[in-house]
């Protein structure tokens, strides 16, 4: 039995990262204005978050941000790695070092950087999304550029001289060689991006225009509002998210395990 | 031929250039200008006789310090009790400790906050205190993380030859099972305690008015103040760079295997 204490110590972790949101998911469901009140069951507050344009606006503009950059970095860093994973050591390692940068980096000086060169130098208005989507694509394109690489190293460098040799123009061995052989780093770079971005507060809230919202800024700035109804409905955004993660966690779970069987 | 595959980099090299080398140079050039562009130190010797800043950066170090202690408090044992579970192998287990890095940290704080409130009666009681548990709530998958992967590769018949050799259950482990998670404690204190220096919304939204280094450029900014700003941009760049010199810098491993993980 001297597991206990170990299985306690768990217990308590699992608590403390979820305790609060699950509580504030059964909170969400109540027309309760503060935790703690007891108060009857209500769907008020999902109703709010599907139905009020402020926030349906600014969730699928998060979404539709997050898909756009993650597909962007992912085309130039899939890009950047096969090119650097190609060239001579010194073209290779100035994108590598170079790379590392963002990823080393504090967003909030990211984020600042970003701002002055095209918005205090350069003169792009914010209001164009130019400064909010760069941002974006250089806070995700080097994790893209890192998922990808170890991908190359591990390909059998024959295969493609051989699609060569039969015939193959340059291009389509790229395309039917090598880009089928380095697809999962490819896909877990564009997941990772898709994460960045939904997470980002520091560079967006540097780069975007005034009258667009992420998911992020808009929640920090709920908090310094007073307006309950908007911030009982950020508790069933909180509720929703967890659940789509969950799900996604299960489901990629579920076909690690089968593939792992096929293997097996 | 072989130019094609070269090529592809490319586009990615200048992008880096413009985006990343560039941003950095107008960085430095700002720090050491002032609003008319004429060359000046007074950012750089105002940001180290300003005992508000200094007190700033001070504040910083602290949080920073105690979030990464209590990180690694929590997460060394958590980690270890994983990966040395019998059901480790299936990876489940490790998911449930990973999961909340996918969840906006921002409505994650939220959450937090709401509980704080309710235990604490009212926040301002305990600022320093609820932005260390805001920091590590936040942080605290980062760390078990590296941990659990460093733990997970080490050799078991180490920790059995040491103990055939004599040593009892506590030698063991400060002798061969701790020097040999250094790697995973290394990258989790640097997954750590650079966001906890900079990330100001934990404290904004946990209503902790003191400023730490990130709140400094964000305050620079709303003033319009690129050239202070820049020059706290650049201090912060230089701490990074010192302390990724001192850790060997492999946090990328660590924010990839996150994303690996889905």
């Amino acid at each position: 039995m001297k597991n206990i204490p170990k299985v306690v110590f768990i217990l308590l972790v699992v608590t403390f990262l979820y305790a609060p949101i699950l509580i504030l998911a059964v909170y969400s469901f109540t027309d309760a204005t503060t935790i703690g009140a007891i108060r009857g069951f209500s769907l008020h507050n999902y109703v709010t978050l599907f139905t009020t344009p402020e926030l349906r606006d600014m969730i699928i503009g998060t979404v539709v941000l997050a898909l756009g950059s993650a597909a962007i970095a992912t085309v130039l860093g899939t890009m950047g790695a096969i090119g650097a994973f190609y060239s001579k050591k010194g073209p290779s390692s100035f994108i590598s070092t170079l790379n590392q940068v963002p990823v080393i980096n504090a967003d909030v000086v990211t984020g600042f950087s970003i701002c002055i060169l095209l918005v205090v130098v350069l003169g792009i208005s914010k209001d164009t999304f130019i400064p909010l989507v760069i941002g974006h694509v250089t806070l995700s394109a080097p994790f893209v550029f890192l998922s990808v690489l170890p991908k190359l190293k591990q390909m059998d460098p024959s295969i493609y001289e051989a699609a060569l040799d039969l015939g193959a123009t340059p291009a389509r061995a790229l395309r039917t060689i090598v880009v089928p052989q380095i697809a999962s780093g490819i896909f877990s770079g564009f997941a990772l991006a898709i994460t960045l971005s939904l997470d980002d507060y520091f560079i967006a809230t540097y780069t975007k225009p005034a009258t667009f919202d992420t998911i992020s800024t808009y929640v920090v700035n709920a908090t310094k509002g007073s307006q309950t109804t908007i911030k009982t409905a950020l508790w069933a955004l909180s509720t929703v998210i967890f659940v789509i993660v969950v799900l996604i966690v299960l489901i990629g779970n579920a076909r690690g395990a089968k593939k792992e069987g096929a293997t097996a | 031929m072989r130019l094609s595959r070269k090529a592809l980099g490319i586009p990615y090299a200048i992008f880096l250039v413009l985006f990343v080398a560039a941003p950095l140079l107008v960085l430095v050039y700002f720090a050491f200008t002032n609003g008319k562009g004429q060359f000046t130190v007074a950012n750089f010797t105002g940001f180290f006789t300003d005992p508000n800043t200094l007190g700033t950066l001070f504040y910083s170090l602290c949080i920073a310090l105690v979030t990464t202690a209590v990180c690694l408090l929590i997460a060394y044992p958590t980690a270890y009790f994983l990966a040395k579970s019998r059901f480790h192998r299936n990876g489940v287990l490790i998911m449930i400790f990973v999961l909340p890095m996918w969840i906006n940290f921002t409505l994650r704080i939220t959450a937090l906050k709401e509980i704080l409130t309710l235990i604490e009666g009212n926040l301002a009681y305990f600022p320093f205190l609820n932005s260390v548990i805001g920091m590590v709530y936040d942080f605290l998958p980062f760390m078990i993380l590296p941990l659990y992967n460093t733990i997970l590769r080490l050799d078991d018949s180490l920790i059995e030859a040491a103990k055939d050799l004599g040593a009892n259950d506590r030698s063991a482990f400060f002798k061969i099972t701790l020097p040999l998670s250094m790697p995973g404690i290394i990258s989790g204190v640097a997954m750590v305690f650079l966001p906890s220096m900079t990330n100001y919304v934990v404290l904004d939204m946990l209503y902790n008015s003191t400023y730490i280094m990130g709140s400094l450029i964000g305050s620079y900014f709303s003033a319009y103040n690129w050239n202070g700003g820049s020059m706290i941009a650049l201090i912060l760049l230089a701490i990074i760079c010192i302390f990724t010199i001192l850790t060997g810098g492999d946090e990328e491993e660590n924010r990839r295997m996150g994303g690996s993980l889905l």
